[in-house]
């Protein structure tokens, strides 16, 4: 029998690190109005950084949260809302005022081998009824033995589905498929593919997943998204469905109403462009956590070093999600020519 | 001639309890005659079992029923934020005096260089007898916050604690959103931010990372060189009793136009950030783990000045 899957659009969330949180509420209901009409299963709206990310050290969005999931909110007609949240940044609390607002899904984040932060948060997810996942980040960092054994414990706290998720776009083809391969065997509920294009392989590799039996991808109009920007979903749909008898798989999103939506909404929304340049490429080149992109640029230009150095070196002190603050800490030790610090990584 | 050493317990055997009793040993004021913990295997335990001390793995209550508990006058509680908040009537009831180490923030928040001896008061007749140390995070930063808010004032505090997956152990993985609340709460009620923000990482690097903190501050304008000096200050108050404690690159300052903070509006200043790095002094955990200490070392010293004070009355 053909098999489903699942298209989770992250434009509204993912694609807010390219636009530094600044999509605006009109722009927000432009998307998720053409993810709607187009079929997309669920789309995804928070800051970045998940809900609460909102800071000096993320970025501040443009607007309030709870703006942007009830404006979102009041547009859907079959699509399902949800939210990112990543414990130690967003709480309890944030996701409540989600559910208020009208999110019904909400993947709960963490670094690849720090499940266990997630449990309370899976746990209140499912307490108000809500479609959980548990979001392994960074995952090309882990061996696959071990990110299995995070996966089982996501899936011990409630989480319907536990997501591979290639935050530095750093796998290679056999590496997301042995990592989805794996979760499927081990796992009874579901599994999920997130990742990012700056290796060149963002439809590729969710196409691999797919094969895999992921039952569920995540993927952006345009791609907008950190780094080299996420998997696109308007080519995933057009490559899945060439693909379509070979794969026996199908998807609900119609692939007109994707193209006219990436570009002639999403596309002229950019403001730098969501590419594999040469600072997105060496995101996925040093294993380096995709959203560091604007920041590294930014502390480039302020202290006047190169942004790829910071990438580099970033990746080799192992700093992970969420670790935004060391940009600067990096780009201070370039600049002042201080000794290296911190641990090796895996990165070149 | 010095006053009998106070007679004391620590409830909890992991990570922090242990780095505590390691202090607690070195220190003239204070004598730990007690630990509990609900593991019978767990490494604190067994190690001061083996110096000595008497352990219960049955918790509070295995505590209670020895007769140890009649002498101890303070107890530290290492264990986690709701266990806390079911220990704390008991310890009241008994008339124990109670330092809280979770971020389950029963008493008042105390952080030496801002506050160590306000709370004092509590542990008179009538008073709560109990006292919280915010969070590692919280004392990591709160330091900073508070100096800045001598100089000027601060809008909005925000803080990024990175700690070693290693150094954080089943209760501090239970209690993250506590953390980020609690440290959130402390930016403000001691440091005396209008609006606080806490995020913690957890990073998994081998060999272990030193703790990380970076505090990034909104405030209005002010003579920057004044603001350096009083952090700078600041650091070296909290240097001694945390060693490791420093600066870890040059204070940043620059303009913020229009910052839209959550909770407070449309905020103009000077974004300051000032990274810090804090290394331990190896106690129980390598000296990666600063947040150990951070935390140990400040409720030792609340420990010791009520010990000194006699605030602890007549149960030595």
């Amino acid at each position: 029998m053909t098999r489903r899957v699942l298209l989770h659009d992250v434009t509204l969330r993912d694609g807010m690190h390219a636009l530094a949180h600044q999509i605006t509420i009109e722009q927000m209901v432009a998307v998720a109005q053409a993810v709607d009409r187009a079929g997309v299963d669920l789309i995804e709206v928070s800051h970045g950084d998940g809900l609460g990310g909102g800071s000096l050290n993320y970025g501040f969005s443009r607007h309030d949260e709870r703006e942007y999931l009830e404006a979102v909110a009041a547009v859907l007609t079959r699509t399902t809302l949800g939210v990112l949240l990543l414990p130690g940044v967003g709480t309890v609390t944030d996701l409540r005022m989600a559910y208020a607002a009208g999110a019904r899904n909400v993947r709960v984040a963490t670094h690849c081998t720090e499940a266990d932060i997630s449990a309370q948060h899976i746990e209140a997810a499912r307490g108000l009824g809500m479609d959980v996942g548990g979001f392994l980040m960074m995952a090309h960092s882990l061996p696959t033995a071990a990110l299995v054994a995070q996966a089982r414990k996501m899936e011990s706290y409630g989480a319907h589905i536990v997501y591979v998720v290639d935050s530095a776009g750093a796998m290679g083809m056999a590496d997301a498929r042995e990592r989805v391969d794996a979760l499927k065997g081990a796992l009874s509920c579901q599994v999920g593919f997130h990742n990012h294009d700056n290796l060149g392989l963002g439809v590729a590799n969710t196409l691999v997943a797919i094969e895999a039996g992921a039952d569920r991808v995540d993927a952006s109009l345009a791609g907008l998204g950190a780094g080299a920007g996420n998997c696109k979903l308007e080519v995933l749909v057009a490559a899945l469905d060439r693909c379509r008898e070979r794969l026996d798989v199908e998807v609900g999103a119609a692939l007109y109403p994707l193209i006219d939506a990436a570009d002639t909404i999403v596309r002229p929304m950019m403001q730098r462009p969501v590419q594999i340049d040469g600072r997105a490429l060496v995101l996925g080149w040093a294993g380096v956590y995709s959203s560091f992109l604007l920041h590294a640029e930014r502390a480039a230009a302020r202290f006047g070093v190169d942004a790829r150095d910071i990438l580099v070196e970033l990746g080799r002190r192992g700093m992970v999600g969420g670790q935004e603050d060391m940009i600067v800490d990096v780009a201070l030790a370039l600049r002042d020519g201080a000794p290296r610090q911190g641990a090796a990584s895996d990165g070149p | 001639m010095s006053a009998p050493a106070t007679a004391c317990a620590i409830l909890g055997s992991g990570h922090i309890g242990s780095d505590l009793a390691a202090k607690i040993a070195r220190s003239k004021h204070l004598r730990l005659c007690a630990m509990a913990g609900v593991d019978r295997d767990s490494q604190g335990l067994q190690r001061a079992a083996a110096a000595g001390i008497f352990t219960t793995a049955d918790g509070l209550e295995g505590l209670r029923a020895h007769p140890s508990y009649a002498d101890v006058a303070l107890v530290f509680d290492a264990t986690s934020a709701q266990a806390h908040l079911a220990h704390a009537p008991v310890l009241r009831a008994d008339g124990k005096a109670a330092i809280d180490l979770t971020p389950a923030a029963v008493g008042p928040f105390v952080v030496p260089i801002a506050n160590l001896s306000a709370h004092l008061a509590a542990f008179g007749p009538g008073g709560g007898r109990n006292v919280n140390m915010v969070t590692c995070g919280g004392q990591a930063t709160i330091p900073i916050v508070w100096a800045a808010s001598r100089v000027t004032t601060v809008h909005y505090a925000e803080i990024v604690a990175a700690i070693a997956s290693r150094s954080a152990g089943p209760g501090t993985r239970a209690n993250i959103d506590e953390f980020t609340r609690t440290t959130a709460h402390g930016l403000e009620v001691v440091g005396g931010a209008r609006r606080g923000k806490a995020i913690i990482v957890l990073n998994p690097a081998e060999p272990p990372l030193i703790m990380r903190d970076t505090v990034h501050l909104l405030v209005a304008e002010c003579d920057a060189e004044a603001l350096e000096a009083e952090i700078r200050s600041a650091i070296a108050e909290v240097q001694t009793y945390v060693p490791g404690y420093r600066l870890a690159a040059p204070i940043v300052l620059q303009p913020a136009k229009a910052a839209r903070v959550p909770g407070l509006g449309v905020v103009d200043g000077v974004h300051v950030t000032v990274l810090l790095e804090v290394a331990g002094a190896g106690d129980w955990l390598p000296t990666y783990a600063g947040n150990l200490d951070i935390m140990t070392s400040a409720a030792l010293r609340m420990g010791e000045l009520l010990a000194q004070g006699g605030e602890l009355g007549g149960a030595r």
